[in-house]
């Protein structure tokens, strides 16, 4: 995944692109099978700890998801942590500082 | 004339007198001249392609025909605007960097192959080789560069090989297109790209100048068609539709499909003197791949 | 995500000791401090009417329509796979803004869940079946507060 924080004026602005398939499992291949669902459920983040968004998401999100968010506060340097988690139950998590 | 006289023996002498009838309507005055003044007559053509369109859309600014149809409709600009935040090519970007920095199986990699070891190259394609006397573009010398040493070719359309070019096309961003044509095998290629581009084709019978220059920027169905000046600029593109990044050949395969002619395999010879002609048309705009589009 | 259980456990004794001790008053669900962020709804993401995902989300629910929110979302998307929409709003104490598409197989599309910390102010790419009425809606003072846009989602044209 990739993160671009940034702070200005006191409000930090988080965004995020997660590499992910986000199968709804309403397409079919090639040979006419469905393709099985496996798509993001669950996203949050963290900022130097302290838990800044979580969002629920399903099938209607795009693939590769795009989201942002903002919370006030945040320094220049300070870690922004973010964590996904899939339909499989899979997670992944991503770390970026705020510039 | 010696140059007609010689192509028709090849077969395109036909297309050759058929540019000549195109290249007189549109004020050239080649026809008649001898064969050195090729160079006048392209140059008359791109005159006449980009001073059609600055008269069309006379408040666009040239610079911004790399952007496509987001050069000249506010509404779907802003959307591209919001997708090119944070685009979703860029982690096709970094797998093209990552096969691109890996070496061969024989230990020689991609920047052995290319001048300037393939950084900041992309405006050079593609290129007339008088020595193939063909049009190479950028994915084809990835595969020549690749079959050189060893290595399987890849797929044109999509895939690493989308992402090798996006890499390269990344490492050019900003430097104008100086496609060229140098000599009298390379017009014939251009001819060739250019009968393409003005031929009708298909069940529904439209050409490329059709959709790309007669009613650019009007609404066909529900698409309003993006001008043809600027268009090899932005590729390989990220596509909404594929939800993946594509190949100008794969694009001109769709667009083929869409009109219901039959799609040229990527990287046929037509497709590409096609863009070997896109190319020199859009002379004076920078390369900006790879971009999303819709 | 970092959750300090015991710490919970300590507010909520404390507070439904208070309830026992003090005056009788019914507390809604929705007012309980929000330490612990609330899981995947999976009711309400495989509901398949806006109504049904609406109650499955948010059950018992006011709705209000708004003019105090600022839905982005563009009047004809490009390509119904990746339509960018953003939801901003000055209402106090948001706790969490959901987008649903009402046309969609399953209309609930994102849930947010805020802190006090955060700007109310959210982005988004979601993927759009058809031409659909787009909901955003914001929880804010018990209530849900509601603004739509009718989102037109072509197919075919020359798109190729």
């Amino acid at each position: 995944m990739k993160i671009k924080a940034k702070v200005k004026k006191e409000i930090t602005k988080v965004k995020m692109l997660i590499k992910h398939p986000m199968e709804t499992g309403r397409r079919k291949d090639q040979a006419g099978n469905v393709i099985p669902g496996l798509y993001i459920t669950e996203v949050s983040a963290s900022h130097n700890g302290q838990p800044v968004f979580h969002a629920e998401v399903g099938q209607a999100v795009s693939k590769d998801p795009y989201m942002a968010f903002s919370f006030k506060g945040g320094a220049s340097g300070d870690k922004i942590s973010i964590t996904w988690k899939d339909s499989s139950g899979a997670t992944e998590t991503g770390e970026a500082a705020i510039k | 004339m010696a140059l007609v006289r010689r192509t028709m023996k090849t077969g395109s002498g036909l297309i050759l007198m058929a540019l000549l009838a195109l290249t007189a309507m549109a004020g050239a005055d080649g026809v008649g001249q001898s064969s050195l003044d090729f160079k006048a007559m392209v140059q008359q053509d791109v005159h006449d392609f980009q001073a059609y369109y600055k008269k069309r859309f006379s408040r666009v600014e040239f610079s911004e025909y790399k952007n496509g149809v987001y050069a000249i409709d506010a509404a779907s600009r802003e959307q591209w605007l919001e997708m090119e935040d944070f685009p979703p090519y860029e982690f096709a970007v970094d797998e093209g960097e990552a096969l691109f920095e890996t070496p061969f199986a024989n230990g020689k990699s991609y920047a052995d192959c290319f001048a300037n070891g393939g950084e900041s190259i992309r405006q050079n394609y593609p290129y007339f080789d008088s020595k193939q006397g063909e049009v190479i573009t950028l994915e084809l010398a990835i595969n020549h560069c690749r079959e050189a040493n060893g290595e399987k070719p890849l797929a044109y359309e999509k895939g690493p090989l989308a992402a090798l070019s996006a890499y390269m096309a990344s490492t050019s961003a900003g430097n104008v297109l100086a496609v060229l044509v140098p000599g009298e095998a390379a017009f014939q290629a251009y001819s060739e790209g250019k009968a393409f581009f003005y031929s009708k084709r298909g069940q529904l019978n439209f050409s490329c100048a059709d959709c790309h220059l007669r009613v650019a920027g009007q609404k066909l169905r529900a698409d309003i068609t993006s001008p043809a000046l600027g268009h090899p600029t932005g590729f390989p593109v990220y596509r909404a539709k594929w939800e993946e990044l594509g190949t100008l050949h794969r694009r001109y395969a769709g667009c083929n499909k869409n009109i219901r002619a039959k799609p040229l395999a990527a990287q046929s010879r037509a497709y590409r003197n096609l863009e070997y002609f896109q190319s020199v048309m859009s002379q004076g705009l920078e390369v900006n791949g790879p971009s999303s589009r819709k | 995500m970092n959750v300090n259980g015991k710490s919970m456990t300590m507010n909520r004794r404390g507070f439904l000791g208070n309830l026992l001790k003090g005056a009788v008053c019914v507390v809604a669900a929705t007012s309980l401090p929000r330490l612990v962020f609330a899981a995947w709804n999976e009711k309400a993401f495989k509901a398949e009417t806006l109504d049904g995902a609406m109650s499955s989300k948010y059950p018992g629910l006011e709705i209000v329509d708004s003019t105090a929110i600022k839905l982005k979302a563009p009047a004809i998307a490009e390509n119904g796979a990746v339509v960018p929409v953003s939801v901003k709003t000055d209402l106090p104490d948001v706790k969490t803004i959901s987008l649903f598409v009402e046309k969609n197989p399953s209309p609930l599309a994102a849930t947010f869940h805020l802190t006090p910390v955060n700007v109310a102010d959210v982005s988004i790419r979601i993927r759009m079946g058809e031409t659909s009425n787009l909901i955003a809606v914001v929880e804010s003072g018990g209530k849900l507060h509601r603004v739509q846009q009718e989102v037109k989602v072509t197919i075919g044209g020359c798109g190729g």
